[in-house]
C-alpha cells in the first residue's frame, strides 16, 4: 500500500510541472509582447533593453522557467499590473471565498443528489425514476450563469429578499457564515452553483445503486430475510465509495469552475479575479490564478484516487 | 498476401464463424433507435434547431443588427417584435435566430475537430503503444488536469477573445477526454485474438487500424464525443458571457445574456430569454447522446 501510494505520489509530480509548464506559457501565448501593457508607446530602445532585463525577459525561455518556477515555488506570483499589489495576497483572500462557495454547494448537492439518486436507483425503470432521471438532466444541461440571473430577477428584483450582489451588507469583504445578514449574501451563488453537481452526482448514485442491487449478494441478503431497509443499508455502503470519489471531482471542478456564477454574483473568490485580471489583460493574476486552480484540481484528484484504493484495495491501478 | 480490406460481414464468413446474429452491429443500433420514441423526438428538435439557424435569414423578422433608439428594451409582444427588444432596440427573436448559428458553431464544431485530433492520436497512442503512446498520453494528462472551463478561459483569456480563438480554446480543452476514450478502447481491442489473426495473415497496419480498430472503437468515440456537444454549448456561450469568445455586435445567446443582464431592473423577462435557447439545445443534445449510448451500449 505504502509502495502504491508513493508511487502515485511520483506521477503526480511530471503532471504538476506539466501544469506548471502550460500557465508559464500562457503568457507568451497572448498577443504582443508581454512588456506592452507597462511599457509607454513611445519608449526608446534603451528603456525597452533595461526593462526587459529587468523582467529577466532577455534570457532564454527555459531560463525564465526556471526563475519563474522557483519563485512560484516560496509563494511569489509577482505583482498585479492592474493593481501594482502582490498577486498572492489578493490570490489567497479570494481562494478562502471560492472554498467557502465550493464547499457549501457540494454539501448541498450532494445532501440532495444521494437522497434523489438513491429512490431513482431502488425503483430503478418506475416513473419515480424517470421524474429523477430529468430533474439530473436538467441540471446537467442548464447554463448556470443564466440560472443565476433568473434567481437574481426572481429574488431580487420582482420579490427583493435576497441580495442580488457581494457577500455581505454595504460591500463587505468579509463573511460570516452564522449571521443572516452575510449568510443571506451566500444563498442564492450556493444554489446556482450546486446544480450541475445535482445532476451529475443523482446520475452517479443512481447509476451505482441499481447496480448494486443487481449483484448476488442483494438476493442472498433478501433470502436471509433482511427487512428492505437493511438491505438498502448494505446497498448505501456499497454504492458510496464511488458517489463519494464523484463528490470529490466535483468539489475540484467547482474550485476551478466558479468564474461565471461568480462573475453574476460579484463573489469576490478566484473566479471574480480571473473575470476582473481577463477584462484588464492582467496577465501575472491570470497566470497565478489558474496556476493554484489547476493544482487544487491535481491534488484533490490526487487524494481521491489515495483514498478510494484505501477503502477498495481492488482498484489499485498500475 | 491477402487482401484483407473486406468487410467485417464478409471477414466473418470467410472465418467461417456461423452467423447466429442476423443482424449487424450498426444495424442493431439502428434498430434499437427506430423503437426509442424519446430520442427520435429530442433528435428531431436538433435538426429543427439547427435548420433554424441555418434558415436565419428566411425566418427572421426583422433584421438583427438594426438598432432604434425609441424601440429599446420594450417587453414581449411589443408592436411586431415578437420577444420585445434588447438594450440597443434590435428584435431579440432575429437576433437569437441569427445568434443559433454562431452559437452551435461554437458548441459543435470544436467537438467535431477534437473527435478526429483527439480520436486519431488516442488510437494511434493505443495501438502502437510503448514510448508513443507514454509521450502522447502524459502531454494529455496534463490538459486534463485542469477542470474544463478553466483551461477554456485561461487560453482565450491569454490569447484575447474572438469566435477563433474560443473554438481553438474549446478545440484544446475535448481533445484530452477524447483522447483518452479513444485509447483505451483501442488499447482493449489491440491485444484480441481477432487482430492477432489480421496480423498473422499478413494484413498491413493501416488495413488493421481501419478494418479491426476502427469497427471497434467507433462507437465509444461518437458516444463520448456526442456528449460533449452540450458541454461545448454551453462552456461557448459561457465565454462569451464572460466577454471571451464572440465580440459585440454579433448576436449570440451567450454574448446576448452578457449585455441584457445590464437591464435586468427596467425587463426582466425579456434577459432572461436568450439563456432558454442555451437550455433547451443543452438539454436536446444531452437527450440525444443518451439515446445514442444506450442504443450502441457503450459503457464509458
Amino acid at each position: 500500500m505504502t509502495a502504491y501510494i508513493l508511487r502515485r505520489l511520483l506521477y503526480a509530480i511530471p503532471i504538476a510541472l506539466g501544469v506548471s509548464i502550460v500557465c508559464f506559457a500562457l503568457v507568451y501565448i497572448a498577443p504582443g509582447d508581454p512588456l506592452q501593457t507597462i511599457l509607454p508607446e513611445d519608449a526608446s530602445a534603451e528603456t525597452i533593453e533595461m526593462v526587459k532585463k529587468a523582467y529577466g525577459f532577455d534570457k532564454p525561455i527555459p531560463v525564465q522557467y526556471a526563475i519563474w518556477l522557483g519563485k512560484v515555488l516560496t509563494g511569489d506570483f509577482g505583482l498585479s499590473i492592474a493593481t501594482g499589489r502582490a498577486v498572492t495576497d489578493d490570490l489567497f483572500k479570494a481562494l478562502g471565498n471560492t472554498m467557502l462557495l465550493a464547499t457549501g454547494a457540494v454539501v448541498v448537492a450532494f445532501s440532495l443528489a444521494f437522497v434523489m439518486g438513491l429512490v431513482a436507483g431502488y425503483h430503478a425503470g418506475g416513473p419515480i425514476d424517470r421524474g429523477v432521471t430529468g430533474i439530473a438532466v436538467i441540471g446537467v444541461s442548464i447554463p448556470n450563469y443564466w440560472l443565476g440571473i433568473v434567481m437574481v430577477i426572481i429574488f431580487a428584483v420582482e420579490l427583493n429578499v435576497l441580495p442580488a450582489t457581494g457577500m455581505g451588507p454595504r460591500g463587505s469583504d468579509t463573511f460570516n457564515f452564522w449571521e443572516w445578514d452575510h449568510f443571506r449574501h451566500l444563498l442564492m451563488p450556493l444554489v446556482t452553483l450546486s446544480m450541475i453537481p445535482i445532476g451529475i452526482i443523482t446520475r452517479t448514485t443512481r447509476a451505482a445503486v441499481a447496480e448494486v442491487l443487481n449483484q448476488d449478494f442483494v438476493e442472498t441478503l433478501r433470502a436471509k430475510g433482511l427487512s428492505e431497509f437493511e438491505i438498502l443499508l448494505h446497498v448505501v455502503k456499497n454504492a458510496m465509495p464511488q458517489v463519494l470519489a464523484v463528490m470529490g471531482l466535483q468539489f475540484g471542478y467547482l474550485m476551478g469552475g466558479s468564474i461565471l456564477v461568480e462573475t453574476i454574483f460579484t463573489w469576490p473568490g478566484t473566479g471574480f479575479l480571473l473575470n476582473k485580471a481577463i477584462l484588464t489583460r492582467d496577465l501575472p493574476v491570470l497566470q497565478g490564478t489558474i496556476l493554484i486552480l489547476a493544482m487544487i484540481f491535481v491534488a484533490t484528484n490526487l487524494v481521491i484516487d489515495l483514498l478510494q484504493t484505501m477503502v477498495d484495495p481492488r482498484l489499485k491501478r498500475s | 498476401m491477402a487482401n484483407i480490406t473486406m468487410s467485417p460481414a464478409d471477414a466473418a464468413a470467410v472465418q467461417g464463424a456461423p452467423s447466429v446474429r442476423v443482424r449487424s452491429y450498426w444495424q442493431n443500433v439502428g434498430y434499437r433507435l427506430r423503437y426509442d420514441y424519446l430520442t427520435l423526438f429530442f433528435g428531431a428538435m436538433v435538426i429543427l434547431i439547427i435548420l433554424s439557424a441555418i434558415f436565419a435569414p428566411l425566418l427572421a423578422p426583422m433584421d438583427p443588427y438594426q438598432s432604434s433608439l425609441i424601440n429599446r428594451l420594450k417587453p414581449i409582444g411589443y408592436k411586431d417584435f415578437l420577444l420585445g427588444t434588447d438594450e440597443l432596440g434590435r428584435d431579440i427573436l432575429s437576433r437569437m435566430l441569427y445568434g443559433g448559428r454562431i452559437s452551435l458553431t461554437m458548441g459543435i464544431v470544436p467537438v467535431l475537430i477534437a473527435t478526429i485530433v483527439g480520436g486519431s492520436l488516442g488510437i494511434v497512442a493505443g495501438f502502437v503503444g510503448g514510448r508513443t503512446n507514454m509521450i502522447i498520453m502524459r502531454t494529455v494528462d496534463v490538459f486534463y488536469a485542469f477542470p474544463s472551463i478553466l483551461l477554456a478561459v485561461a487560453i482565450s483569456g491569454a490569447m484575447g477573445g474572438g469566435i477563433v480563438n474560443g473554438m481553438l480554446s474549446l478545440t484544446l480543452v475535448f481533445i484530452p477526454p477524447l483522447c483518452r476514450v479513444a485509447e483505451t478502447a483501442t488499447s482493449q481491442v489491440r491485444n484480441l485474438d481477432f487482430v492477432e489473426a489480421a496480423r498473422a495473415t499478413g494484413a498491413r497496419t493501416l488495413s488493421i487500424i481501419r478494418v479491426h480498430i476502427l469497427g471497434n472503437v467507433l462507437g465509444p468515440i461518437l458516444v463520448y464525443s456526442s456528449s460533449m456537444v452540450s458541454v461545448s454549448i454551453l462552456l461557448a456561450s459561457g465565454l462569451s458571457f464572460l466577454g471571451l469568445g464572440v465580440t459585440p455586435p454579433e448576436p449570440d445567446w451567450g454574448l446576448m445574456l452578457n449585455t441584457l443582464r445590464q437591464a435586468i431592473y427596467i425587463n426582466p423577462v425579456v434577459c432572461a430569454i436568450p439563456g432558454v435557447a442555451i437550455l433547451i439545445t443543452s438539454i436536446c443534445f444531452n437527450l440525444v447522446s443518451d439515446g445514442l449510448r444506450s442504443a450502441m451500449d457503450v459503457r464509458l
